[in-house]
C-alpha cells in the first residue's frame, strides 16, 4: 500500500463515481478449448461446453435436480458427527476453514444424500461437493454413505454414488483414513442385500476416495474426461522425474486399462443409469424369475441327452 | 547406528564408552570398568529423558530410522516354518509386500507385511516397502488363502504408503488398496495388525483393516505424510514438524482416538537399539491378541470387525 493506492486512487473513483457493478459469474472460461460461456446457456446445457463437449463441474443439488424424475428428491439427513476432533490447526484452524465452507455453499459438509424416483426406480444417491474443502472426506463424508447405505437397504432401493473429491481430509487425521474402511463396510452391506451399488466416477475423483468405496461398485460409470486416480499428478511427477502420458488419469484412460465398465457423457447418464438399473433389478427378485419361459429350444433339448 | 539429531549428545557419551572399552580391552583397570557403568548410566538416564519426550516430529524420524526392525526381521525370529507364497496371480510378484504362511508361537498363520529392506541392493528389490497393485492384489490372495483353511492374518505394517507411479495407476493402485481393505473386512478369521513403523495412508490402511491393531510406542500412522500435509495445508514442505504435530500420528493419540487397540512398548532408546528385544515383545503381544481372538466364532468375529469400523470416531482428543 501506498499513497497512490490509499489517498489517489479513492479521490479519483470518488470523482468519476463507484464503478458499475457488472456480475463477474455472467460468463465463464472453458477449460477445456477457452472459449467464453454464458453461464446461463451453460447450466442449461448441463454445465457442459457446447463448442468441445468439456465436463465442467457440477453443482451438487444440481445434479440430483436433473437426475430424479421431475427433479422431485427428499434430502435425507445426515447425523452430526464430531467438529474437529484433532483440534487441527494449520495456518487456520481447521474448524475456522469448516465454517468458511458451510457458509459459502450452505452445505453442512461435502455429500449431500436424497432418496426419489429416477426413471420410476426408487433410488438413493448420494452426491460429493467438490466445491466444500474439495470434497473431502472425514467423517461426515463417511457418516453420508453409511447412512446412504443404510437407507437403501431399509427401503429395498439402489444406491448410486457420484464421488467427487481430492481424497481424505487431512484436517482429520487417521479419523479421515477410517472412513476408508467405514465407507467399504456401507457398501458391502448394500451388495449383501442383493441390492445395486453403483459408482458414478466424477471429475475429479482421486486419493482416499478413489482408494475406498468408490473403485468397489457392482457397475464403475466415469463422466467424460473424469480424473480418476490414486496418487496426484503432481506426486508422481516428483516421483518418477518424468512427464506423464498424455490423458493419463483420464476416464478414457480407465477405461482403457479395465477399471471402469462405461464412459458415459453427462447428457447421457440417466437414460445409462435407468436402463442398468432396470436390467439388475433388484437381485432376490431377479432370483426368483424364472430364466427361460416356453418350449425348450431343439438345440437345447439334444445337448440334455447327451 | 545412524544417529538422530536429538540423540546427538547420547552419541557422543557412547562413543565414550567404545573407546574405553577399547582401552579396556588390553589392561584390567577397575577404574575404567567404573567409568563405563558411570557413563552407561548417563546414557540411559538421557535416553529415559529425551525419549520419554518424543515430539510427533521426533517420532516420525525414530519410526523411520532404518536400523529399526522389519518385517522380515520380524518374521526370521517370530514366525517358524516360514514359507514365502509370491505373486498375484494377474500380473508379477512384488517384493515390497512379503507374505506366506508360517507358524506364530506354534500355530499355523498367514503372515504379511511390507518390508523396506535394510541396505541399498534389498531397498531396491522391495521398492523401499512401497508396494504397487500387484503387491496389494498378492495379498488379498493370500487373505483369501487363509480364510479358506481357517488361518489366522498376522499383518505387520510399515510402508510409505502405496507406490505413486504411472505404472501403479495404470494398473488400478486405487482399485487393489479398496479390494484390499474389503477382504481384511470380510474374512471370518482373526486379524491382527502390527505396525511397526511408519504406517502410511492408503497403503496401509490396505492390509490394517482387521481386529486388533497393535502398534509399537514411537511408530506413527497417518492419512498423509507429514511433509505432503506441510506442502499442501502451509504451502511449504518445511513446516513438516507443525504438520507431524497436527496430524496426531503418534501412537498415544491414536489410542486415545481408539484408531488402535493397544501400544507396545519399545525399549529404551527406540526399537532400532534393541531390536530382539522389541521384536520378543511383538511377539508375544500377537499371541496375545490371536489367542483373544481365536475364542469367538467366525460371525461375531466378523460382526464385531464391522462394528469397530463403523464407530469410529465417536471420540476425539481431550
Amino acid at each position: 500500500m501506498n499513497w497512490l493506492t490509499n489517498f489517489v486512487r479513492p479521490k479519483f473513483r470518488a470523482l468519476v463515481g463507484p464503478k458499475k457493478e457488472i456480475p463477474d459469474n455472467l460468463w465463464e472460461k472453458c477449460p477445456g478449448c477457452s472459449a467464453m460461456l454464458f453461464k446461463r446457456e451453460l447450466e442449461e446445457n448441463l454445465n457442459v461446453c457446447r463448442h468441445c463437449g468439456f465436463h465442467l463441474k457440477m453443482d451438487a443439488k444440481k445434479r440430483l435436480e436433473v437426475l430424479y424424475d421431475d427433479g422431485r428428491y427428499q434430502l435425507i439427513e445426515i447425523p452430526k458427527v464430531l467438529t474437529d476432533p484433532l483440534k487441527f490447526r494449520d495456518q487456520k484452524r481447521y474448524a475456522d476453514r469448516l465454517k468458511d465452507a458451510q457458509h459459502k455453499t450452505g452445505q453442512q459438509d461435502a455429500i449431500i444424500v436424497a432418496e426419489g424416483q429416477m426413471g420410476g426406480i426408487k433410488t438413493v444417491i448420494a452426491v460429493f461437493d467438490f466445491s466444500f474443502m474439495g470434497g473431502s472426506m472425514g467423517m461426515a463424508v463417511g457418516e453420508g454413505i453409511v447412512v446412504a447405505a443404510k437407507r437403501a437397504i431399509a427401503i429395498h432401493a439402489p444406491l448410486v454414488v457420484f464421488p467427487a473429491s481430492g481424497g481424505a481430509r487431512m484436517q482429520e487425521g487417521a479419523l479421515s483414513l477410517m472412513q476408508m474402511p467405514r465407507t467399504i463396510i456401507a457398501a458391502t452391506e448394500v451388495k449383501q442385500a442383493g441390492l445395486p451399488y453403483i459408482v458414478v466416477l466424477t471429475d475429479p475423483t482421486t486419493g482416499g476416495v478413489t482408494a475406498s468405496f468408490a473403485m468397489v461398485g457392482d457397475i464403475h460409470i466415469a463422466e467424460k474426461g473424469a480424473q480418476i486416480g490414486f496418487a496426484g499428478a503432481r506426486v508422481i511427477e516428483s516421483t518418477i522425474r518424468e512427464t506423464l502420458p498424455p490423458g493419463f488419469q483420464r476416464s478414457e484412460y480407465l477405461l482403457e486399462h479395465g477399471m471402469v465398465d462405461i464412459v458415459v457423457e453427462r447428457k447421457d447418464l440417466q437414460t445409462t443409469l435407468i436402463r442398468i438399473l432396470r436390467l439388475l433389478g433388484k437381485g432376490s427378485i431377479n432370483k426368483k424369475a424364472p430364466l427361460l419361459t416356453g418350449p425348450v429350444p431343439h438345440g437345447a433339448r439334444g445337448l440334455r441327452r447327451i | 547406528m545412524q544417529i538422530l539429531e536429538f540423540e546427538k549428545s547420547v552419541a557422543e557419551l557412547e562413543a565414550k564408552i567404545d573407546e574405553l572399552r577399547h582401552i579396556s580391552d588390553g589392561s584390567r583397570g577397575v577404574n575404567i570398568a567404573d567409568e563405563i557403568s558411570r557413563l552407561q548410566d548417563k546414557v540411559d538416564k538421557q535416553l529415559r529423558h529425551i525419549y520419554g519426550r518424543l515430539t510427533p516430529s521426533q517420532k516420525v524420524q525414530v519410526a523411520r530410522h532404518p536400523e529399526r526392525p522389519h518385517c522380515l526381521d520380524y518374521i526370521k525370529v517370530l514366525v517358524e516354518d516360514f514359507t514365502p507364497l509370491a505373486g498375484d496371480r494377474c500380473f508379477a510378484e512384488d517384493q515390497a509386500i512379503i507374505g506366506g504362511l508360517g507358524r506364530l508361537s506354534g500355530r499355523a498363520c498367514v503372515i504379511i507385511g511390507q518390508e523396506r529392506g535394510n541396505d541399498t541392493e534389498s531397498r531396491i528389490k522391495h521398492n523401499f516397502g512401497m508396494a504397487k497393485p500387484e503387491g496389494y492384489r498378492k495379498a488379498q490372495r493370500l487373505m483369501h488363502l487363509a480364510d479358506r483353511f481357517g488361518l489366522p492374518i498376522v499383518t505387520f505394517v510399515d510402508t510409505a504408503g502405496a507406490f505413486p507411479g504411472v505404472d501403479a495407476e495404470a494398473r488400478g493402485q486405487a482399485e487393489a488398496i479398496a479390494r484390499s481393505i474389503e477382504t481384511c473386512l470380510s474374512v471370518s478369521v482373526p486379524f491382527v495388525t502390527c505396525i511397526i513403523g511408519e504406517g502410511g495412508s492408503g497403503g496401509a490402511i490396505a492390509m490394517a483393516a482387521g481386529d486388533r491393531v497393535l502398534m509399537l510406542e514411537h511408530a506413527i500412522y497417518s492419512v498423509i505424510s507429514p511433509e505432503g500435509c506441510a506442502s499442501i495445508l502451509w504451502r511449504n514442505a518445511s513446516h513438516a514438524a507443525d504438520a507431524a504435530a497436527a496430524l496426531r500420528l503418534t501412537a498415544q493419540d491414536l489410542l486415545q482416538l481408539g484408531i488402535i487397540d493397544q501400544i507396545i512398548s519399545e525399549p529404551l532408546g527406540g526399537a532400532h537399539r534393541k531390536p530382539a528385544d522389541v521384536i520378543t515383545h511383538v511377539g508375544e503381544a500377537l499371541t496375545q491378541a490371536l489367542g483373544e481372538l481365536l475364542s469367538i466364532d467366525s460371525k461375531s468375529l466378523l460382526a464385531q470387525r464391522h462394528e469397530k469400523y463403523l464407530n469410529m470416531g465417536k471420540t476425539g482428543l481431550n
